[in-house]
């Protein structure tokens, strides 16, 4: 017991003295949540668009002023020639067209059916969607509103929607990106520091020597994993005051609970950097394996892209991925006040991930060899 | 169970290690005597780290028996590691910790109580007229200092046998001659010193010498009986008579 006191002792000492990584360690929670906060967002607002008005009519100017008073538009152009739009497009100084037909107002009075023509940029097809589907709104609310206008009539239709958001009430982005960011950073400190630092012992020959002195497997393996464990808490502290205070985040679950969780969950992840530890004998090493993982377990964690849109043998590939569960986890209780009862299968799951992964390691770290 | 080693610190029978058709130490044996100080020679790629990586419990034998300060290496390696020092070519101290830190780390590491880590942190840095440096960086010493500071901490917990592995190796002459002070000096104090070298001059040091080639112990005895023996005046021709077969 005393050994690991001797153990930690060295290894905050280094850590403390280790100038740039004290440096990450504190300016990282700052830029990771609070830049990713709000750049990364899917919301899909100021779209460009290229309005071609041949008819210039009232008609015409009612309907390309709901498009300019939307938040969703940007009205980049607007002139009455096909041509110039499709060079905007191919540009891609606009994300859509607008063509409205040269007798907009004249055929609509006449009781003649008349066409809008939308062209799309759908390189991106999320987007295209969306666009085509707000242009659609906007276009619907229009034709509504004339439709009374000039017979006197309302259109009733039979079936209508009334609807509430729930757990982000003004669907904020942040609020739903947030804590998976939070995730992200607790994870890297984990896995990253803990295989470098292991990793780097073997590079200066240092571990060779602590090989030949009584220390045990699990002393070294504690001294090495506990320091970051705190270091990961600290970070997930400092990141739940961010989200808090800038991003305004209200926590409805329990803290205490993302707290048990975030313990099992270090635990895990620790575990992984252990292991890639002792897979490499180079920081370089190291560093390469943990991106490979990183990598793919970042973009197959739902945090960007839902894991339900995924083709079914993906989905199955993201059970095996420690951080699809964190971050449902963290939405779940923080968003969405889940208890321990609702999140219980997560619990059972990251903690046999970490038991697994952890007997793997040390079964793969050896004092002795051959 | 601990052996009663008599007079011997070192009991090496039949030690073979293999890495698949490669024979790295072919069927050694030797005894090392309590306060000798044992030199154990050869070229590069003799066999000679891997015959002492196998005596310090790093490496486990594919056959044979090694006894180590009276604990069999195989069956008792925690017990051979707490009762050796071991000092190796690859310079082992923590260059981000200060001496004292680095001595402090070491004693913890072998059961020092609080009490005797820092007497036993003013002696070592009293003997070696470091007192300036105490508070220095490992990594801001010179080879030499690191080196000497090294030999101190891997005697930190007063083992009765200590393996050097290449001590000397990279370091002026004159940084050398005292390295074979402070060995002497650890040696009239009972302590058993094994060491590797591949500086032929400081075979000459040593109370006996071994000399491995390809695997094998070609020759072991006394510098003086050696030279005899093949009727040279120094350990280098001794070294290249037996090298050449």
């Amino acid at each position: 017991m005393r050994t690991i006191l001797y153990i930690l002792q060295k290894e905050f000492i280094q850590i403390s003295r280790n100038r740039l990584m004290m440096g990450v360690l504190f300016i990282m929670p700052f830029f990771q949540l609070i830049l990713l906060g709000y750049a990364a967002s899917f919301e899909v607002k100021n779209l460009n668009i290229h309005i071609v008005d041949p008819d210039k009519s009232s008609f015409s100017s009612d309907l390309i002023s709901k498009f300019s008073a939307s938040s969703y538009f940007n009205v980049k152009n607007l002139t009455n020639s096909h041509k110039l739009a499709m060079e905007d497009l191919e540009k891609g100084k606009v994300d859509l067209i607008m063509e409205i037909p040269k007798d907009f107002e004249k055929d609509f009075i006449n009781g003649e059916k008349t066409n809008i023509y939308l062209s799309i940029d759908a390189v991106n097809g999320v987007k295209a969607g969306l666009a085509n589907a707000y242009a659609g709104m906007i276009i619907k609310d229009f034709n509504t509103d004339i439709f009374a206008k000039y017979t006197g009539r309302k259109i009733s239709l039979p079936i209508g929607i009334t609807w509430s958001n729930w757990y982000n009430k003004h669907m904020v982005y942040s609020t739903f990106m947030v804590p998976g960011i939070l995730v992200l950073l607790v994870t890297m400190i984990a896995v990253f520091l803990t295989a470098i630092n292991i990793v780097r012992e073997k590079e200066i020959g240092t571990i060779e020597q602590l090989n030949v002195t009584p220390i045990k497997k699990s002393q070294f393996i504690i001294g090495k994993l506990f320091p970051f464990l705190l270091i990961a808490f600290f970070e997930l502290s400092i990141g739940l005051i961010i989200a808090k205070l800038v991003f305004n985040l209200h926590y409805e679950g329990s803290l205490i609970l993302v707290y048990s969780f975030t313990f099992v969950y270090l635990f895990a992840v620790l575990g992984i950097g252990l292991f890639i530890s002792t897979l490499s004998n180079t920081q370089q090493q190291a560093m390469f394996i943990a991106y490979f993982i990183f990598v793919i377990f970042i973009l197959m964690s739902g945090l960007f892209t839902p894991i339900e849109s995924m083709p079914v043998w993906a989905q199955k590939i993201t059970w095996f991925n420690p951080i699809k569960y964190f971050i449902e986890f963290m939405r779940m209780v923080l968003l969405k006040g889940s208890t321990f009862a609702d999140v219980k299968n997560h619990f059972i799951i990251i903690a046999i991930y970490g038991v697994i992964l952890n007997t793997l390691a040390v079964w793969n770290y050896r004092k002795v060899s051959g | 169970m601990k052996k009663d080693s008599g007079n011997y610190i070192v009991e090496v029978e039949n030690l073979t290690k293999k890495f698949g058709s490669f024979i790295a130490v072919d069927n050694i044996s030797f005894k090392v005597k309590k306060g000798e100080i044992f030199g154990f020679l050869g070229a590069n790629g003799a066999g000679k780290t891997t015959a002492m990586k196998m005596l310090t419990g790093l490496l486990n034998p594919s056959s044979g028996k090694a006894i180590v300060a009276g604990w069999n290496v195989e069956t008792n390696p925690d017990k051979v590691k707490l009762n050796i020092g071991y000092m190796s070519q690859k310079f082992s101290l923590y260059d981000d910790l200060r001496v004292n830190e680095n001595i402090r780390l070491y004693a913890g590491i072998y059961g020092l109580k609080r009490s005797e880590i820092k007497i036993k942190i003013n002696k070592l840095i009293g003997e070696l007229g470091m007192e300036n440096l105490r508070k220095k960086l490992v990594g801001d010493l010179p080879l030499g200092w690191k080196q000497k500071l090294a030999f101190a901490i891997s005697l930190v917990h007063e083992p009765p046998v200590v393996f050097l592995d290449e001590p000397t190796s990279g370091v002026d002459p004159i940084t050398r001659r005292q390295f074979w002070e402070m060995i002497y000096k650890a040696s009239s104090e009972g302590t058993t010193i094994f060491v590797t070298t591949h500086y032929l001059d400081e075979a000459e040091y040593c109370t006996r010498a071994s000399i491995m080639v390809d695997g094998q112990i070609k020759a072991l005895d006394t510098p003086e009986n050696l030279k005899n023996r093949f009727e040279v005046d120094n350990m280098q021709e001794v070294f290249v008579k037996l090298a050449r077969g």
